[in-house]
């Protein structure tokens, strides 16, 4: 066990998933350890993820048909963040343990929302807009991508981590050996 | 009131999002993130359903900005993808993408066909 007030190791390699990997010990045992607090955690963060969801597309609004500047505003920063919490929680800090359900599960996993980008695209189709509706989903695709890149990387780069050495050819069974030998 | 829904809804999709994810990597022992790209197909679905089926702006707050906004995620779903491409598994990152957004596609307009054809039927 690592004592919670020393940083994390920074070779530790980021998981794949992150809302849950079950091949990190420590997030395996997390429901079973604290199963009521983890879950409050989680359905506490998605509560004010949602609602600000929710301000920023009443602030925002958008007629039928028209670019979902809301929606593609809060996919991409959620992906900026979750690029940036990641890296902090894995690398950089040694945090409480209901950080990453709080803030990567809840607040981020609620305030970004894969159901209302790709249903706008759906009904930009039906409105005849299937220009605006593949241009969305082009968009968001790649602006999502680059903004999880940059919050890695910005990430990094600051706090001075290394990029840890490529897994070899089996990638799964290397990152999770990783995973648990630095636990 | 419509805060009210809305967090109601937040506070039962994000856990579930959660439990799914950890219900079904417990299940397969593949990288691809098939814990994510359940809840958010099966959120598309539900959502296109809510889109055309015009249950009123309280079932769309609480279900549908509520509940499916905070069921699906695409943070996790972009931070996975890059993940999986950092990692050297590429093909798997690719096939996240196609697979993530054709099933959502599909599943969105699958929730409207069912609930056009049930406000047809009524």
């Amino acid at each position: 066990m690592h004592d919670p007030r020393l940083p994390a190791d920074p070779g530790t390699r980021l998981p794949v998933d992150s809302d849950v990997e079950l091949r990190v010990p420590e997030q395996r045992r997390e429901l079973a350890r604290a199963p009521w607090t983890t879950l409050g955690a989680i359905s506490a963060g998605g509560m004010i993820g949602a609602l600000a969801r929710y301000g920023l597309g009443a602030a925002f609004p958008h007629d039928p048909g028209a670019f979902d500047w809301a929606t593609f505003g809060i996919n991409v920063s959620g992906c900026l963040l979750i690029g940036v919490l990641m890296v902090m929680i894995t690398q950089v800090l040694r945090p409480h343990p209901l950080l990453r359900p709080f803030l990567g599960v809840g607040v981020l996993g609620g305030f970004t929302t894969f159901s209302t980008a790709l249903v706008e695209v759906q009904k930009s189709v039906e409105d005849g807009s299937s220009g605006t509706a593949l241009a969305y989903l082009a968009a968001t695709l790649v602006a999502a991508l680059a903004a999880v890149w940059t919050g890695v990387r910005l990430t990094r780069a600051i706090a001075g981590v290394r990029t840890p050495p490529r897994p070899g050819p089996d990638a799964r069974s290397k990152v999770g050996a990783a995973e648990g030998g630095a636990r | 009131m419509t805060l009210l829904l809305v967090a109601l809804g937040a506070a039962v999709g994000a856990p579930l999002r959660y439990l799914t994810d950890r219900a079904v990597q417990s299940r397969h022992d593949s990288v691809f993130p098939w814990g994510t790209f359940t809840v958010n197909v099966a959120g598309c679905l539900l959502l296109g359903f809510l889109a055309a089926h015009s249950g009123g702006s309280g079932v769309m707050a609480l279900a549908g900005t509520g509940f499916c906004g905070a069921l699906t995620t695409y943070s996790t779903f972009g931070y996975e993808t890059l993940r999986l491409a950092e990692t050297g598994a590429r093909p798997y990152a690719v096939l996240n993408v196609v697979a993530s957004l054709g099933a959502g596609l599909g599943a969105a307009w699958i929730g409207m066909v069912i609930a056009q054809a049930l406000t047809g039927a009524s």
